[in-house]
């Protein structure tokens, strides 16, 4: 174990030369770097269980500056990709070498929250602005809340707040909830019973990670629910859903879920099995806008896939980032400017109306869709109707930011 | 806290228990047998896991596709022992720690190579994706069953070969002692890799049986491996026996600990106290157990040698 250790103790050492050398770099010529090209920092969750939601937020990125012919605001980019394998300590050296050694101009792609929280200070010190194009922990829309800091999918209760509206809506009694034990976990229950206010019959709180629910579904059985909340993303949800079915379940027990739980990449691998399960989402590939159309459309014909909300929300963090390097004339370097830009953010969502609350996170609609088949038999989601109309998060008065 | 919930919860045990001891009976044999600390064999469960899920993505059935896995994985087993892990059993255990770890990273990354970074999730069988009614109100998922079931036979068929055929003799014999195993003439190379091969057989099967329960993916192994490691420490080296009864007890105590700790501890602590108690003092409860094992009985429960 002790020579791997040896290697990254020594970079440090050399860090602070090279910062230097490139800080002359910059002060010699300072307008050459400005307007060739913006750099793009793409730290994602590309392995392991948790990899289909980045590749999704990586493709749907791509796809948004293909279809700017290559730029972003009328700069070229180049989209540096790392793999944080959903680890926080390897993301920390990742997102080091993006900032020191690439001197990326924006960084985005980060899924998971406590990744995020790992990240972000660093992020912040180096003065990149970060656009999340998931990750949307409450540390940073409440007191921690951040000038560099955008999130341009939704805080992490949002999605959770409106299943709870509609499980209490829908007359549901005694309900079973069950996420991982991390910060997004328990912003998720949170936001659950912040508009559930019926009886919680159990909580159950799992590793982050796990793949085998057996003892957590004999736990849920045991308990008797009419309707069970499930926070599980990626392969955690994917597996759970099999089990649930398979346990036999799903015949007296309905299942909730936020959007990412019943989307595109969880319906490829579990199927007809997730028929009639609710979920909740602030974006859906059915919305009727002419954004979302040519999205879809071309995310189909690129990939040969329907995209899920994570892809959604990767190109709008492309868009969003393209039209602030717009609205600043390519001059990415003047950080107020560029800041207040994407604060504006005069993009064309995919999910129509969005703007930015002052914690620079979405004020915006949150719909409710269920799994059915749609006309060519494809198992897919179908949009219900609004559940909340321009909602904002629950952590915006606590943050100074104006 | 009622029957049904301590039936569910014994019987998902006796499946997390017996999946593990498929494990670890090829590797206490090896470790027995052979003395070599062979820290990729749960690569080989990796390997077994992606055959088959590569023989189902070409179109097998589930039962072709496991019996692929078994195939393809034995006879790698027995190419590893023969090129390679031959030469290291005259060696010490750190260069057998060091060649067997290198051979983790070839393999991961081999199949990183072959498959991709991204996990491949398998479905189970469709005629066994639904649950059985064991008892009534006691519903059982059927593939579990399955699991339990293979398992079972497994260690019933492991257990005859031991004790009943003179390959099983040989095996017993050069556990005990192998120096005099061999000098009395038993074909000690034909044996190394034929329980190799067994082994490697072994791993496959419970590769390809929690496949669909997991997910297949790169590093897959390693987390097993330990587990797999304090069953043979806990069971006594060389042992099938002491596998056996390792196995059950690790899984017992890991699947009834993870949610009776967590329901004992909510009376008295908050919800995320306790899940967050609860887990952790699960994970510490196998290595209690090991330490107890160890304490009163420093060879493990089953000692192989005399």
């Amino acid at each position: 174990m002790k020579k791997p250790m040896k290697k990254p103790s020594k970079s440090p050492a050399f860090l602070p030369v090279l910062t230097a050398a490139s800080c002359t770099a910059l002060l010699a010529v300072p307008a050459a770097h400005a307007a060739d090209k913006l750099k793009v920092g793409m730290l994602s969750t590309l392995s392991g269980a948790g990899a289909g939601l980045g590749v999704d937020i990586r493709d749907g990125f791509a796809l948004a500056v293909k279809h700017n012919g290559g730029k972003l605001g009328g700069l070229p980019v180049e989209t540096v990709v790392a793999d944080d394998q959903q680890n926080p300590e390897v993301a920390k050296q990742s997102a080091e070498r993006l900032l020191k050694r690439d001197k990326v101009d924006v960084m985005t792609g980060i899924v998971f929250s406590n990744v995020m929280l790992a990240v972000g200070p660093g992020v912040f010190a180096a003065q990149v602005p970060y656009v999340s194009a998931n990750a949307g922990p409450s540390q940073y829309a409440g007191e921690q809340c951040n000038p560099y800091f955008f999130n341009v999918a939704w805080q992490n209760d949002n999605l959770h707040e409106a299943i709870g509206k509609t499980v209490m809506d829908k007359g549901f009694k005694k309900v079973v909830v069950l996420a991982p034990n991390y910060p997004a976990g328990k912003d998720a229950v949170a936001g659950f019973k912040r508009y559930y206010k019926g009886a919680v019959a159990d909580e159950i709180y799992t590793k982050l990670g796990q793949l085998d629910y057996a003892a957590e579904l004999a736990q849920a059985r045991a308990a008797k629910p009419d309707a069970m909340y499930i926070f599980l993303p990626g392969g955690m949800g994917i597996n759970f859903i099999k089990q649930f079915v398979g346990a036999g379940l799903s015949k007296d027990i309905t299942l909730f879920g936020p959007g990412f739980s019943a989307d595109e990449d969880v319906i490829k691998a579990v199927g007809e099995p997730m028929l009639g399960m609710f979920n909740s989402s602030h974006w859906a590939h059915d919305l009727d806008n002419p954004a979302n159309k040519r999205f879809v459309a071309d995310f189909v014909k690129e990939y040969g896939r329907l995209p899920s909300l994570y892809a959604s929300q990767g190109y709008d963090a492309a868009q969003l980032i393209g039209a602030a390097v717009r609205d600043v004339k390519g001059k990415v370097e003047d950080r107020p400017a560029l800041l207040k830009a994407l604060k504006a953010a005069k993009f064309d969502s995919v999910r129509g109306p969005f703007r930015f609350n002052h914690n620079q996170y979405p004020i915006q609609d949150y719909y409710l869709r269920v799994i059915t088949k749609d006309a060519q038999g494809r198992v897919t989601n179908r949009t219900l109707g609004r559940i909340f109309e321009q909602h904002a998060d629950a952590y915006a008065p606590q943050c100074k930011m104006k | 806290m009622d029957a049904i919930l301590i039936a569910e919860q014994a019987l998902n045990g006796l499946q997390f228990g017996l999946m593990l001891f498929l494990l670890a009976a090829g590797l206490t044999l090896v470790f027995g047998i052979m003395d070599l600390i062979n820290l990729a064999h749960g690569s080989l469960y990796m390997v077994g896991a992606y055959l088959a899920a590569a023989a189902i993505a070409a179109g097998a059935s589930f039962l072709v596709a496991v019996l692929a896995a078994i195939a393809g994985t034995a006879l790698l087993g027995m190419a590893l022992e023969v090129t390679l892990l031959r030469r290291l059993y005259q060696r010490d255990h750190l260069s057998q720690v060091l060649a067997t770890f290198a051979l983790i990273l070839m393999l991961n990354e081999g199949v990183r190579m072959i498959w991709g970074e991204q996990p491949l999730m398998l479905n189970t069988p469709a005629s066994l994706s639904g649950p059985v009614e064991l008892l009534p109100g006691l519903m059982y998922p059927a593939y579990r069953l399955l699991i339990i079931g293979v398992g079972l036979a497994v260690a019933v068929a492991l257990y005859l070969l031991v004790t009943r055929t003179r390959w099983g003799m040989w095996v017993r014999a050069g556990a005990s002692n192998r120096a005099m195993t061999t000098a009395m003439g038993v074909p000690a190379d034909r044996l190394f890799t034929a329980v190799f091969g067994v082994g490697a057989a072994l791993c496959a099967l419970a590769g390809s049986l929690l496949g669909p329960l997991l997910a297949v993916q790169v590093g897959m192994g390693e987390s097993i491996l330990i587990l797999a490691f304090v069953v043979i420490v806990i069971g006594g080296i060389g042992s099938i026996r002491g596998a056996l009864v390792g196995s059950l007890l690790v899984g017992l105590v890991d699947t009834g600990s993870r949610t009776l700790l967590p329901a004992a501890l909510r009376q008295v602590a908050s919800p995320e106290l306790a899940s967050t108690l609860g887990p952790s003092i699960a994970a510490i409860l196998i290595y209690v157990l090991m330490a107890a094992v160890l304490f009163w009985k420093p060879r493990g429960l089953f000692p192989a040698r005399g």
